[in-house]
């Protein structure tokens, strides 16, 4: 049986724009497709990748434009497609003044307070 | 040796611009110096960590010239910390993640890593004792 | 229970999400976990007596142990005779010893 490992997100939009995704969801995604047990905590700031309507398009340096922007929260929604649970934690989105509304369907609150009950069933816990 | 592990390394940073790279080096140099077998997995700007075409330079800022300086040279750390499992006796497996080499034309390593994929990571976790992710910011 | 090893690199006087990693050591720690927090580059920099030291000593009374590696306090000039309470000096081997053990290691 695969290791269950928990992808722990803290830095968000950090060369998004370069990369046109956030590079640990893209890893995730790509160990899951390899075979792994994966789930997705995000945290910090990282909580506003499953905000709705967030739109990054429309760069261009002199005339070059860029054609594939980084669409986050569709992302987010693709892993939890491929059957990857993706959690948010609660305190982090209310300090930031979001609510579950602001959010796309799919990821599920956890409070700070319950970080160690779902630390526990994961054989690693990795924090990026 | 008595309880030899497997360990992985994920790094993420290039050298030279913050302390994680000599962190992460030390604590391979350390596993490595143990007789542990180290699996490294450099991705994104860490792919620089091990690029062949590092040089050292004069400082005239210290007053010296280049051999005095002796400007650290990250891909020698690496070097020197693969020839130093050959001492130990540890397996040391550097893969280098090719989509990251790519994009930043890192191509040209020192003799010892290799090119390899998310794949990898996922069958270092599963295969060695132990993983630490150290996550760039 | 399971065992943790948290190690924190940044600097709690720059980086308002050191005192929730700190948190989340301590939470685990009431949970019954076992739990090192092992502070390394900036992160050594509270183990100084200083304002926030006392939330780093409050840690080591919750049953968290806090090291502090030995190479970021020298050369931070941080002396090994004046840490915050309960903060021990450690050489970086800690590290390399409790992954050996298995224990489930995050990096901040």
């Amino acid at each position: 049986m695969p290791k269950r490992i928990l992808q722990v997100v803290d830095s968000a939009y950090r060369a998004t724009l370069e990369e046109q995704d956030d590079t640990v969801l893209w890893i995730t995604q790509a160990m899951k497709g390899a075979g792994g047990d994966l789930s997705v905590l995000l945290r910090g700031s990282a909580v506003n990748y499953a905000v709705r309507g967030q739109d990054a398009s429309g760069l261009a340096f002199g005339g070059k434009r860029q054609t594939q922007p980084p669409r986050l929260a569709e992302d987010v929604a693709k892993l939890v497609e491929k059957g990857i649970e993706v959690f948010v934690v609660s305190d982090d989105l209310a300090e930031r003044g979001l609510e579950r509304g602001d959010l796309i369907a799919g990821p599920k609150a956890v409070s700070r307070e319950e970080l160690p009950q779902l630390f526990a069933p994961y054989d690693m816990v990795w924090h990026w | 040796m008595a309880d030899k592990k497997s360990l992985t390394f994920v790094l993420m940073d290039p050298p030279f611009e913050n302390p994680r790279t000599t962190t992460a080096l030390r604590l391979i140099d350390l596993a490595v110096r143990r007789g542990h077998d180290v699996n490294v997995f450099a991705y994104e700007g860490a792919v620089y960590v091990a690029f062949a075409k590092q040089t050292p330079h004069a400082n005239a800022v210290h007053g010296r010239d280049v051999e005095q300086e002796d400007h650290p040279i990250p891909k020698d750390w690496v070097a020197a910390i693969l020839a130093e499992g050959v001492k130990s006796g540890s397996k040391i497996d550097w893969v280098q993640c090719g989509l990251c080499v790519d994009e930043r034309g890192a191509g040209e390593c020192v003799e010892g890593p290799r090119r390899g994929s998310p794949a990898d990571l996922l069958k270092f976790a599963e295969t060695s004792d132990n993983t630490l992710v150290i996550p760039t910011k | 229970m399971s065992k943790y090893l948290l190690i924190e690199s940044r600097d709690a006087f720059e980086s308002n999400d050191v005192a929730q990693f700190w948190e989340l050591a301590a939470s685990l720690a009431r949970q019954g976990d076992t739990v090192t927090l092992f502070l390394v580059q900036n992160g050594v920099l509270p183990a100084r007596p200083s304002t926030r030291s006392e939330a780093l000593s409050a840690l080591t009374k919750a049953g968290v142990q806090v090291l502090a590696d030995e190479f970021s306090l020298r050369e931070r000039g941080i002396r090994t005779e004046r840490l915050a309470a309960g903060v021990k000096a450690s050489p970086l081997d800690v590290v390399i010893d409790q992954l050996a053990e298995g224990r489930k290691a995050l990096w901040h």
